[in-house]
């Protein structure tokens, strides 16, 4: 074994040591999944009438689906019996202060320059009155109240916006579309709801306030954004802390919905536990994620850094209808030990003049498996249309996989579509000469690694790309510090 | 500052260097000369080095401390620098950060305070009239599209960053054309004073007319069979080394 071999299996097989637990108890319904369980979910959450049967369509068709096995992925069998469906929203044990909390999680939120008030709700700390983050919150209810814009849990947007809800929910993610959006669509838990009204350009970052909120994220989310004619949001989801949770299987479901001239930046930061470095334990994450840009000159965008969970599935998408539309794709996803990740995007061309862009950077170390898999389809309507997919995989030793499967389906001659690839491994080079500038491996691998997913990560909102590129280095350093 | 002793080097079990004396002073130039697989490059790298040479036998000492005793990166903040005879590219690396890195790498080795974003600029303007780089390059991917005269040009400018106590310069002069190579002969001499030392792997005698150096040695077959003053260098560039090869009994 060289040294750079050494340095990078030592730093990048370091432990998962920032997950936190707690032992709270929680009101649980029985373990199985059955139509009397879709029916107490519902009325434990004081659904409407339409909310139960879009969950007992999704669950009777989700019955006859079968799980998919297309991606590139080793999944153990999951019992969905097995499963209970049903807990009441989780508390973490109440703390009094910062120092009773683990160091090491401090170090880390410190690493990732987590806001202290931030550090303290995700750790479970009870905040002083000042500044609590319910008043945190309430003032930004107020602030977005005054424009018009709903934010706001699922759950409560059933209850206070049922119209809405019911005008737009399974718009881009039919009840049936997948299985597992199927399984979501049946039982999800919670979620977030937001509306931004015509003309309205939301004023901040819907960041810290949901990163706040997501500190109980449930194990079936829902979201629903939609951005009415002219208006604009950028919006966060996840969080750079690290997230543990018992729940192994995760399915989430978002949905985009942007009419006319209305723009949706979407941001992720994935960090689930990932597993031992053996492979043991760690997240399944199913996740359907998909936007429509309705309206003529709509933008969709989504931005990923994925560096958490055994088992990643997730392929965001935009589908294209209104003419001039146009839908972005970025993603870093990082894969180290034994995590296998198959993600990609789907840009599905209906409206004429439309246009996407894919820049997908893999990046795989250990004993990981990376897959980009993308469909890029024009349909014979979507005239003078272009794509542009960038896929890229840097491979960190010879034990780790990186995999590209893109389809192309291009149905008229007007429209243009370019697909690049590129696969690149760390060379012992490269690292000797930065050792031989004085630069250590650790360093010089850090540097090479954010240098080739900085373009990604440029399209990241400042605050979460400067997290993004520490979370970066701490994926592949491990337990250094 | 350099003393090699008897030193015996393999790379994948075959044996490239067969007892190889060498002392470096400070404020010397030395060359090492010979012909193609005579063990020139594998010398400057086991001494920047690097991983795949197993060294069998000898020692070397390095301002009084075992240099092969040293990680890479630790001989480097020493003062030891290597030009590469094939710079690497690192694609998305901009130059500046490279470079910024290294320089306070470098300073916080010694102790220093590290230069600040403004600060370092203003110190690489300086040494980037040195070697006239170019403003462009700096903000390229390190190596990336740069031409083969320009990755030298851009070790030297490197080496000015650096202010290396040991330069070591790798066949610096191929690939150079003319006014390249006096640029490059320009910085590396600008660079010298009494207390460091070069020394200059070539193969032709072309560098030595820019660079004079103070000693001259002809490495073949692993080891250095005649070293001399700058004389030796002509006489190489006039007889070429068929004789050095008869002398050694080929």
């Amino acid at each position: 074994m060289t040294d750079q071999d050494k340095i990078l299996s030592e730093v990048t097989q370091g432990d998962y040591k920032y997950g936190f637990f707690s032992d709270i108890e929680t009101e649980i319904i029985d373990r199985g999944l059955n139509e009397a369980v879709i029916r107490t979910i519902s009325e434990k959450k004081d659904e409407p009438d339409f909310m139960l049967e879009f969950r007992l369509d999704a669950f009777r068709r989700w019955q006859k689906m079968k799980m998919p096995d297309w991606a590139y992925l080793k999944i153990p069998p999951i019992d969905f019996q097995g499963i209970s469906y049903y807990a009441a929203p989780k508390k973490k044990p109440e703390l009094r202060s910062l120092d009773e909390v683990d160091p090491e999680l401090l170090e880390t939120f410190n690493k990732l320059g987590i806001p202290l008030e931030e550090q303290k709700h995700l750790a479970g700390v009870a905040v002083d009155a000042v500044l609590d983050s319910v008043s945190v919150k309430t003032t930004f209810k107020e602030v977005l109240a005054e424009q018009g814009i709903v934010f706001c849990s699922f759950s409560d947007a059933v209850r206070e916006h049922p119209d809405l809800v019911r005008k737009y929910l399974g718009q881009a993610v039919p009840v049936a579309d997948n299985f597992f959006a199927a399984l979501n669509s049946a039982v999800f838990s919670d979620g977030s709801f937001c509306y931004i009204p015509r003309g309205v350009r939301c004023p901040m970052e819907l960041s810290t306030y949901f990163r706040i909120n997501s500190a109980n994220t449930g194990q079936f989310e829902r979201t629903l954004i939609v951005a009415d004619d002219d208006s604009y949001v950028s919006y966060l989801e996840g969080c750079t802390a690290p997230m543990r949770d018992e729940n192994q299987l995760h399915a989430a479901v978002v949905e985009i919905i942007a009419l006319n001239r209305a723009e949706v930046k979407y941001s992720t930061v994935q960090n689930w536990y990932p597993g031992d470095k053996n492979g043991r334990g760690g997240i399944y994450n199913f996740v359907t994620k998909r936007g429509i840009c309705r309206g003529e000159s709509s933008k969709i965008s989504w931005t990923q850094v994925e560096t958490g969970s055994a088992i990643t599935w997730k392929y965001p998408s935009c589908i294209l209808i209104g003419n001039h539309s146009v839908g972005e794709f970025n993603s870093v996803a990082v894969t180290n030990n034994h995590q296998q990740a198959d993600t990609g995007s789907k840009m599905i061309h209906i409206g004429k003049n439309t246009k996407s862009t894919i820049v997908s950077k893999g990046i795989s170390a250990g004993k990981s498996n990376n897959s980009y898999r993308g469909l890029v389809k024009v349909m014979p309507g979507a005239e003078n249309s272009r794509n542009f997919s960038q896929c890229d995989s840097l491979l960190l030793n010879d034990t780790c996989g990186a995999h590209t499967f893109p389809y192309i389906e291009v149905g008229n001659k007007s429209s243009i579509v370019e697909h690049e690839a590129t696969t690149s491994k760390i060379g012992e080079d490269q690292i000797f000469y930065c050792n031989q500038r004085g630069i250590d491996t650790e360093k010089a691998i850090s540097m090479i690694v954010n240098g080739y997913a900085k373009e990604v990560l440029n399209k990241l909102p400042m605050e979460f790309a400067v997290e993004a590129q520490k979370l970066l280095q701490i994926s592949l350093e491990g337990s250094v510090g | 500052m350099l003393s090699i002793k008897d030193l015996f080097v393999e790379v994948e079990g075959m044996e490239i260097l067969k007892g190889i004396n060498l002392v470096v002073k400070p404020g010397e130039i030395h060359a090492i000369m010979g012909p193609n697989g005579s063990g020139k490059s594998t010398l400057a790298n086991v001494l920047a080095g690097k991983e795949e040479y197993t060294v069998t036998h000898g020692e070397v000492t390095y301002l009084g401390e075992d240099l092969l005793d040293m990680a890479p990166e630790e001989r480097a903040q020493k003062g030891l620098f290597l030009s590469f005879q094939y710079p690497v590219e690192i694609p998305g690396v901009p130059m500046v950060n490279f470079l910024k890195t290294a320089v306070n790498e470098h300073r916080r080795s010694r102790g220093e305070k590290e230069l600040t974003a403004g600060e370092f600029l203003k110190f690489m303007r300086t040494k980037m009239e040195m070697v006239d780089m170019h403003a462009q390059l700096t903000n390229r991917s390190v190596n990336e599209g740069f031409s083969g005269g320009e990755k030298k040009k851009n070790e030297i400018f490197q080496m000015a960053l650096l202010e290396p106590r040991l330069a070591i310069l790798d066949e610096t002069d191929s690939g150079l054309d003319i006014d390249a190579l006096k640029t490059v002969a320009h910085g590396v001499n600008a660079l010298r004073n009494s207390g460091n030392a070069t020394i200059v792997v070539t193969h032709y005698q072309r560098l030595l007319d820019y660079i004079v150096p103070d000693h001259v040695h002809v490495l073949y077959g692993g080891k250095i069979v005649k070293s001399a003053g700058k004389e030796l260098a002509f006489e190489l560039e006039e007889k070429g080394y068929d004789w050095i090869k008869k002398e050694n009994g080929e």
